[in-house]
């Protein structure tokens, strides 16, 4: 089997109350783009942990180009020609360019001569990038190119890429894709893991399915439908939202020339951002991770104030007000960060329900707290979003992520919001859970509400939304009507390539 | 391997159960030193917690001494405890406790030697308010500018020591005192004087406005929404500012009432059982304090027994002092390693310790 | 006031004893800082260093084996906060009063029998031409080597920090332990060392105070020494040469009010015994109106490696 570069037989890893992975196998050929399939949770980063030496498997073995793989650090899987470029977490935004790149090397040449290699390999590669830049100012898809070129600088043998292209533009998409291809022709496995089907038939020659930690089927992409991987990542089918056909109200939101300077060091400004929003309504704001987005949902939250005269709520000016006060004024929202922002890690269920219900739900009398009271209120949250939980007496730190954001969610719902703005909404969710809190959305908009929900998901803006917008660096292009767009305009919108135009991979 | 696991959630049991680990281990360990330091472990903790209560000759006088301690540590360290909470850390509680009791002195030595009975309320109200001011120089320079409140809390203590000296041999001093440094002595003049209330329990009104403290903080961080915003502050700073809590004005509140409490406390001391302000007036009340709020969990409740712990343990060090000629010193040392092994137990609320083979193969 | 009996070349040459023990104490903290841990101890360590090395230094007569036992002491303190912060998880600035509140209480209780003594002091270097250079001779040339190991310390620490690939690895263990975790560094090991050798550079400044600058034991002699050198480093924005300037811009104001003390100067003494901490004040103040800027993401942010 000289063919096969990395071969997994049996591995099996368990964690307290989970088993990451259960006795999967399979192979991965020299010069072919394997797809790991799976949702959320299905143990795909468990996986790759251990074929990279950050976990070490409980169970099973690998072997890689015939010898064995064991890699006790990531250290000893670099040197045997593994490399990754992760999704999160791995770039230090304080350090530049090159001092991000040698810090993911073994050896790394002397900075001047680093330099030049960094410039030489994303000329090579079409990923254009300044050594010298701070990685902090850099954008979402200028980042994960310094991964990429860590990744190459070490003439990989296999490249692992945790879903790469949710930071990315559809343009820039196409670029990265040019490049993983152009690496494929030089004889370089890669190891692709994704949860977005189009992508996987696009690009992968095989796929590897995960479901709860079992691999439970393999298939070629580009022989099979994306309704065939669906259901074998998911297992069952689930109810897709129902179409909506609603009447539009009066204008409910209406923010005018809205613009926040920048926030710390490395925050997003906005822009002289303008739209208006109708009863019933549901807008969607696109856009690559980072532009804007935290801090959109924090100045029409009152988390950031802004210029009088920027928001106003059912005609009243609101923009210096707090989040109290717009709340109670009808105006709620749900930041993307659960845990931390959201809701407050250490704190139960009960005392997450009165951070932000405290006023709309009576749950005070005189400042002291109905504790009683406050309780009913966060099990009827509970009820109402199926969150599984033992109790509202949990601490929010202890449910799943999908769990979590219905709890957070429908807090908002459950108070009947006139205006509703969501960040993320099926972040890090399942797939029925995610369909769950998408029709939870459209019933609210159905009973009148104006929503706003800012993703990255595209595939959810598109099924969920009446009209489409993109940030890009801090700007909102003008919202259309989601009937009216194609994926090229929705590209155009969101920014473009971010320079990468300038780029060309040579053939 | 040993492998620590994050709980789920913070185990209760471990809450309650640490401080008392805590509080044998370090008698454990402070009997060993005591041992080396030429005394017999077990008589060295049996002085210093025993015999203070129970001792035939000592305890009639220790056990009023038990308030008199306890009262000042617990005040301090109500008001602490609920910045600590909300995660403002102020430590110079020691600058704001002396700051209260030239404060407090100082508007009654003005009117001396009337025997109004609003003297001593005025002299309250002038404690309360210079612990307050002293500590609203660190809330103010964080809120506005953002300094660190604990570097400048910290130095303002020396500061406060300086003004102390000078108060006590300049401005304060005792115009018939034939020139030595020391205030009027306020045991001396009845509406300045801060008494016991009931004889020979060392109660005085500032034990009184400890126990009135701990109520009311219990109350406020249990049930009224500003203690829970508090608490979330502490807990999840952008969770707070989601939900509408006004950052600067906790930071103003918590800073405002840890110092005049401390202030109160420095008021109530000067009157009471110190009598006058003199160069060495403070006792690192507000140093200790800060264990105290560690090692009563923040929980006020927890606080009240843990002030009388390390008041028990400041009378027994004096004991050991006089009877097996401990160091004095070595009841500090003592103090510090019992938060040392707070800390060190506190693992177990928020991880389970897990025996695993090693992590890689 | 009498002015003229303040000799300019001794100002600068005491200004230099005066802001050395600061300068290796906030040397210590700044690396330590650095690497994403925040260790309130600078004080306890510093005291605890003073005494352990002034003890060692007379009973062996030997200065030099009293530094090294006090690196030894103050480093062997903050293994105790290195264990517990990055072992036990415990809050960083909870366990750095500790440490301060337990080593005032060690110190105390060591330098009990040590009080009133005199111990041996460091010699003065006769550095051969650049000492018998006139002014500049006696101002920097003429003192004891640990005024020059501190000045030659400043220049490594940057060294280290700028040109190597350990420093490299420490600053981004200080930035992000999640991403340094996920290249596979070890966090904890790295921050451990950061701390070791913050401990033992804030025991040699402590021992500095006792064995040269003042020399003697009292009780309490660090006298908030060590949280100046914690204010330093914030004033510095993290950058050795600038630890380095207000090291020895504190080392000024203190010499310089105990000048004005001495002389008889028109100004109240409490103002001017309290002038070095009003002023760290004024810094800070003015650091903070300008921005923390240079703040390593990840200071005083607990790691616990879950996966």
């Amino acid at each position: 089997m000289s063919d096969t570069l990395l071969s997994i037989r049996g591995l099996t890893k368990a964690y307290p109350g989970v088993v990451a992975n259960d006795d999967v196998s399979f192979d991965i050929q020299k010069g072919e783009i394997h797809a790991l399939l799976g949702e959320n949770g299905a143990g795909k980063s468990t996986l790759v942990k251990m074929i990279y030496g950050l976990v070490a498997p409980d169970k099973g073995d690998m072997s890689f180009d015939g010898a064995g793989h064991a890699p006790s650090k990531p250290s000893e899987a670099r040197q045997a020609g593994v490399a990754m470029v992760f999704q999160h977490f791995s770039l230090f935004d304080a350090l530049n360019v090159a001092e991000n790149v040698a810090l993911g090397m073994e050896n790394p040449p002397a900075p001047r001569d680093l330099a030049k290699r960094i410039r030489e390999v994303s000329e090579l590669y079409g990923l254009p990038l300044d050594p010298a830049r701070m990685v902090g100012t850099l954008s979402a898809g200028e980042r994960q190119r310094v991964e990429i070129i860590r990744c190459l600088l070490q003439d990989p043998r296999l490249l692992i890429m945790d879903e790469p292209t949710s930071v990315l533009t559809p343009q820039e998409v196409e670029i990265l894709f040019e490049t993983l291809r152009k690496l494929k022709a030089e004889g370089t496995s890669i190891l692709y893991i994704s949860h977005k089907l189009e992508e996987i038939r696009a690009l992968c020659d095989h796929a590897t399915i995960l479901r709860h930690g079992k691999n439970v089927g393999t298939c070629i992409p580009a022989e099979s439908t994306a309704r065939e991987m669906a259901e074998m990542m998911v297992g069952s089918s689930f109810a897709t939202p129902a179409a909506h056909d609603r009447e539009l109200g009066d204008v409910l939101l209406d923010v005018t020339g809205l613009s926040l300077p920048q926030q710390g060091d490395f925050g997003t400004p906005l822009r002289d951002i303008s739209f208006q929003l109708r009863a019933g309504e549901v807008l969607g704001l696109g856009g690559v991770a980072g532009n804007g987005q935290d801090e959109l949902l924090m100045a029409l939250s009152g988390e950031y104030l802004t210029e009088a005269g920027s928001v106003a709520l059912k005609g009243a000016d609101v923009s210096r007000h707090g989040p109290s006060a717009r709340r109670n004024a009808g105006l709620l929202s749900a930041p993307e960060e659960r845990l931390g922002h959201a809701a407050a890690p250490d704190m139960s269920l009960t005392e997450n329900g009165v951070l932000t219900a405290a006023e709309r739900q009576n749950l005070t009398s005189n400042g002291l707290i109905n504790w009683g009271k406050a309780q009913g209120f966060a099990e009827t949250v509970i009820k109402t979003f199926d969150v599984r939980t033992p109790g509202p007496h949990v601490a929010a730190r202890a449910l799943s992520g999908g769990n979590l954001q219905k709890y957070v969610v429908g807090r908002e719902i459950l108070q009947d919001p006139e205006v509703l703005v969501i960040n993320q909404p099926t972040w890090g969710v399942d797939a029925a859970a995610a369909a769950s809190i998408r029709q939870a959305l459209l019933d609210l908009a159905a009973k009148g509400a104006a929503i706003v929900v800012i993703s990255q998901d595209l595939d959810e803006l598109m099924e969920i939304s009446d009209r489409f917008g993109a940030l890009n660096e801090g700007r909102l292009s003008a919202p259309r009507p989601v009937a009216e767009l194609d994926m090229e305009q929705i590209g155009l919108m969101m920014g473009g390539a971010h320079g990468m135009e300038v780029a060309h991979v040579e053939h | 391997m040993i492998r620590l696991e994050k709980r789920p959630q913070p185990s209760q049991a471990w809450t309650t159960f640490s401080p008392l680990l805590a509080v044998f281990l370090t008698m454990v360990v402070g009997g060993l030193l005591f041992g080396m330091l030429g005394a017999s472990p077990f008589e060295a903790i049996r002085t210093i917690f025993w015999d203070p209560l129970f001792h035939p000759n000592f305890a009639a006088y220790s056990r009023p001494q038990l308030l008199v301690k306890a009262g000042p540590l617990i005040l301090i360290a109500i008001g602490l405890s609920i910045g600590f909470k909300a995660g403002i850390w102020n430590i110079g509680a020691e600058g704001q406790y002396i700051m209260g009791a030239i404060c407090g002195a100082g508007a009654g030595l003005a009117f001396y030697p009337s025997e109004s009975p609003l003297i001593f309320p005025l002299m309250l109200l002038a404690g309360l308010a210079g612990g307050w001011a002293w500590a609203m120089i660190p809330a103010v320079l964080k809120t506005r500018l953002g300094t660190n409140e604990i570097l400048v809390s910290l130095m303002l203590v020396y500061v406060a020591e300086t003004i102390l000296a000078s108060a006590a041999s300049g401005f304060l001093r005792n115009p018939e005192g034939m020139g030595f440094p020391g205030s009027r002595n306020f045991k001396e003049w009845g509406a300045a004087h801060n008494g016991e209330l009931i004889a020979n329990t060392g109660m005085h009104w500032g034990v009184v406005a400890a126990f009135i403290a701990v109520i009311a903080a219990y109350v406020f961080l249990s049930r009224h929404i500003q203690g829970f915003n508090v608490r979330l502050t502490g807990e999840a700073p952008r969770a707070a500012r989601f939900a509408g809590v006004n950052p600067t004005r906790v930071v103003l509140f918590c800073l405002g009432l840890s110092g005049a409490l401390a202030g109160a406390a420095g008021m109530f001391e000067a009157t009471g059982p110190a009598g006058q302000i003199s160069i060495d007036f403070n006792a690192g009340y507000g140093f200790t304090a800060i264990i105290v709020a560690f090692l009563g969990r923040l929980n006020p409740i927890g606080i009240l027994l843990a002030g009388l712990l390390m008041a028990l343990t400041y009378i027994g060090g004096e004991l050991a002092q006089l009877m097996l000629s401990l160091p004095g010193a070595a009841i500090q040392l003592f103090q510090g390693m019992l938060l040392f092994f707070l800390l060190a137990t506190d693992v177990f609320t928020n991880y389970r310790i897990r025996l695993s083979r090693k992590e890689a193969a | 006031m009498d002015l003229s009996s303040i000799n300019p070349v001794l100002l600068v040459a005491s200004i230099m004893v005066s802001a050395t023990p600061i300068l290796l104490a906030a040397m210590g903290e700044m690396v330590v800082e650095k690497s994403g841990v925040l260790n309130l101890g600078v004080e306890g360590m510093m005291i605890t260093g003073a005494v352990v090395g002034f003890a060692v230094a007379v009973n062996t007569t030997s200065p030099m084996l009293g530094f090294v036992a006090a690196a030894i002491a103050g480093a062997a303190l903050s293994l105790a906060f290195g264990f517990l912060t990055q072992f036990l998880l415990s809050n960083q600035v909870a366990t750095g009063l500790g440490l301060t509140l337990a080593g005032l209480g060690l110190s105390a209780l060591i330098g009990k029998p040590y009080e009133g003594m005199k111990s041996p002091t460091l010699p003065k270097l006769d550095i051969p031409v650049l000492g018998d250079l006139p002014v500049l001779g006696k101002m920097v040339f003429s003192h004891d080597i640990m005024v020059y190991f501190s000045l030659a310390l400043v220049v490594a620490v940057w060294a280290f920090l700028k040109h190597t690939r350990a420093g490299l690895i420490l600053r981004a263990v200080g930035e992000s332990h999640d991403s340094a975790h996920a290249l596979g560094y070890k966090v904890v090991r790295v921050r451990l060392i950061a701390i070791l050798f913050g401990g033992a550079c804030s025991g040699l400044g402590g021992a500095y105070l006792s064995l040269v600058r003042v020399p003697q034991w009292t009780e309490g002699m660090t006298a908030g020494a060590g949280w100046i050198a914690l204010a330093i480093v914030v004033f510095a924005s993290w950058r050795a040469g600038r630890v380095l300037i207000g090291a020895y811009l504190f080392g000024g104001v203190t010499v310089l009010q105990l000048n004005l003390q001495a002389a008889g100067a028109n100004v109240p003494v409490a103002l001017l015994s309290a002038s070095p901490y009003l002023i760290t004040i004024l810094v800070l103040v003015v650091i903070s109106a300008r921005g923390n800027h240079g703040a390593p993401a990840a200071l005083g942010r607990p790691f616990h490696a879950s996966h």
